[in-house]
């Protein structure tokens, strides 16, 4: 058997770049395209979409909770708005209007928070968003994406123009490592399956897919099986991917740029539980706020990176019977 | 003599929106059947009372919800259903029709009786208002009655809705209006002076937000909880063309909407000056009235006086 080749980190461009762009080639297809923003579209990228589309561009000053419902009322007269701001004022300023204007009419409403995280760096925690991604899955019908490069936020965000409801989609400020080659498809509700394995099986969305990919390679070289997967769409959960995982391998790591309270980790034990219980651990951030750093210092300090990770596989698999 | 006069530069207003949108890219224009026919004051009246009767009734079987808001908001509810909006009970989703959002939700029996006179939703269902399987739900909820426009009742976010419906008809260069009505205790949410800024901003003439100033909130009046005043002067501050009228005055409703209607460039508040529970003399100015419903008895002697 040929050495299986290792995964290299070169990084691509921010998600929310890709995000930007994404906009861009929406646009052009489809003229009930509009964004909404809040004084951000310099970070969130939404300046290439105003910049290419100054009508359907709609700048709502700093007021999240006012945006959200605008873009609400865009949607129920037949636009397809995409509202963004950071994930933390996008999600928890707007977060009444996101769950009575949006969620509970089902209204064709695209938030899309950029700066998730706590890779967002120096400024600090006011800034960083470590819960949007249990907020927005207790919102009733959303759909919750964290796609982890360029070329899947580009898929997912289309996909999401496409698909008629709410969504929310995570985004994050640093470069990210590229994970897909150009022209991957990507489906809502569709998780990928980036390496195969019987051991144990990493699940990760967003920034942490990369470290998942560092960790598996280094496991590997031990002789453990891993198997890693891109769960991009928290919500509706990819059930399917996940009960095989767990009654294939029998042990699985999450690993998520979030609190681990609430998070992806949460709702994978949720069906695990369901389907096919086995040991299972945990990578994320725990039951505090980060501080200001640059992003790589913060996801070191924070129990973030690769090694976490393989310290949590270790973990999980001591506790495999 | 003027109020004559005032009716049929109204009616010309219509007649011309009307032949507008049958020229607009909608193919399915209903106007002839949606046209609002314009009515004598006096049938307006008997509408106004008859839909006063249906909310009592209502809120008596139901044994909950809010008759004074209600009733202070009937005037402008009737004048915009049955006298205003180029609406549509045949077609509800028609693309041209004006829109009405009722963000203080929790007066929706002022909402329902409209919809079911105008024929959107039956009428021989009002009474089954908050009851399990209704569609007559406690508050505007567009899962039950699509012809609803915004599902309501989260207070402080109707004006917002009302600015990005008028942000997309100017978009698609359609000519319907959006009309907004909130609370005077509902404006002291943050998030509607967001959207006031915001409408300003936007110059969203096609949007009209209309405040039922009747005093009176759940806790008590208006003035000792949060005072909103002085509320004209607020909305002119904040860039709004702002009429002040006695909301329960059909003319001086149908002249304030002409106005806004005629007012380019910004876009109009109607501060409406109103009674709470208007109508019933115990409910009238009294905030128990705010969210309780009348009793067998009181419902019988609100009737009595509604006759």
């Amino acid at each position: 058997m040929p050495a299986k080749t290792k995964f290299e980190i070169k990084l691509g461009p921010a998600t929310r770049e890709a995000f930007g762009r994404a906009l861009v080639e929406l646009g052009k297809a489809n003229p009930n395209i509009v964004v909404c923003d809040a004084d951000l579209s310099k970070s969130t990228m939404t300046t290439y979409f105003e910049k290419e589309f100054p009508d359907r561009f709609i700048s709502c000053g700093i007021a999240e909770a006012n945006m959200t419902a605008i873009g609400a009322g865009l949607a129920l007269a037949g636009k397809i708005p995409f509202v963004s701001s950071f994930s933390a004022f996008a999600i928890n300023k707007g977060f009444e209007q996101l769950r009575a204007c949006v969620a509970y009419p089902k209204v064709n409403l695209k938030v899309v928070g950029t700066h998730s995280g706590i890779s967002i760096g120096e400024d600090g925690p006011s800034q960083m968003s470590i819960e949007e991604i249990g907020l927005a899955c207790n919102l009733a019908g959303f759909v919750v994406i964290a796609p982890a490069d360029e070329v899947s936020t580009k898929a997912l965000v289309h996909a999401a123009a496409e698909y008629v409801g709410p969504v929310f989609i995570r985004t994050g400020r640093p470069k990210c490592p590229i994970i897909y080659p150009e022209g991957t498809k990507f489906e809502i509700g569709k998780s990928v399956q980036l390496a195969d394995g019987n051991d144990v099986t990493i699940i990760a969305n967003g920034l942490l897919v990369a470290q998942a990919m560092l960790a598996a390679d280094t496991l590997g070289d031990e002789g453990i099986s891993v198997r890693v997967i891109d769960l991009h769409t928290a919500k509706p959960i990819d059930r399917e991917a996940i009960a095989r995982a767990a009654k294939e391998t029998g042990a699985i790591v999450v690993a998520e740029e979030h609190l681990v309270d609430g998070g992806l980790g949460v709702r994978v034990a949720q069906v695990v539980a369901e389907t096919a219980p086995c040991p299972m651990e945990f990578v994320g951030i725990q039951d505090t706020y980060a501080e200001s750093g640059q992003p790589e210092e913060l996801l070191d300090k924070y129990g973030l990176i690769a090694r976490d990770v393989v310290a949590a596989t270790r973990k999980v698999l001591a506790r495999k019977r | 003599m003027k109020y004559l006069k005032l009716r049929s530069l109204a009616v010309a207003a219509r007649n011309k929106r009307a032949s507008f949108s049958m020229k607009s890219i909608t193919p399915h224009i209903a106007v002839e059947s949606g046209f609002p026919m314009a009515k004598s004051i006096e049938e307006l009246q008997e509408i106004a009372k008859r839909i006063r009767r249906e909310i009592i009734t209502m809120i008596g079987e139901a044994k909950s919800g809010h008759p004074g808001g209600s009733l202070s908001a009937v005037e402008i509810v009737v004048d915009l259903f049955f006298n205003r909006m180029r609406i549509d009970p045949k077609n509800p989703k028609w693309p041209d029709r004006d829109r009405f959002i009722l963000s203080k939700g929790h007066a929706c029996p002022v909402l329902y009786a409209a919809m079911a006179e105008c024929g959107f939703t039956p009428i021989d269902q009002l009474n089954t208002l908050r009851k399990l399987g209704s569609i007559y739900q406690g508050h505007p909820d567009v899962r039950f009655i699509p012809a609803l426009e915004a599902s309501t009742g989260s207070l402080g976010e109707g004006l917002s809705l009302a600015i990005g419906m008028g942000l997309a008809a100017r978009l698609d260069k359609r000519p319907f209006r959006t009309y907004a009505m909130f609370g005077d205790g509902e404006i002291q949410e943050g998030q509607i002076w967001e959207a006031a800024m915001a409408g300003a901003f936007h110059k969203m003439d096609n949007v009209v937000a209309i405040v039922d100033y009747n005093g009176i909130q759940l806790d008590g009046f208006v003035k000792d909880i949060m005072d909103v005043a002085p509320l004209a002067d607020k909305w002119r501050a904040f860039g709004w063309h702002t009429i002040e009228i006695d909301g329960h005055s059909l003319p001086a409703i149908e002249q304030a909407f002409n106005e806004a209607e005629a007012t380019k460039g910004k876009p109009t508040c109607i501060v409406a000056h109103t009674v709470k529970g208007k109508g019933v003399s115990f409910m009238e100015n009294n905030p128990k009235f705010h969210g309780t419903a009348p009793n067998a008895d009181e419902v019988k002697r609100a009737l009595q006086e509604l006759q």
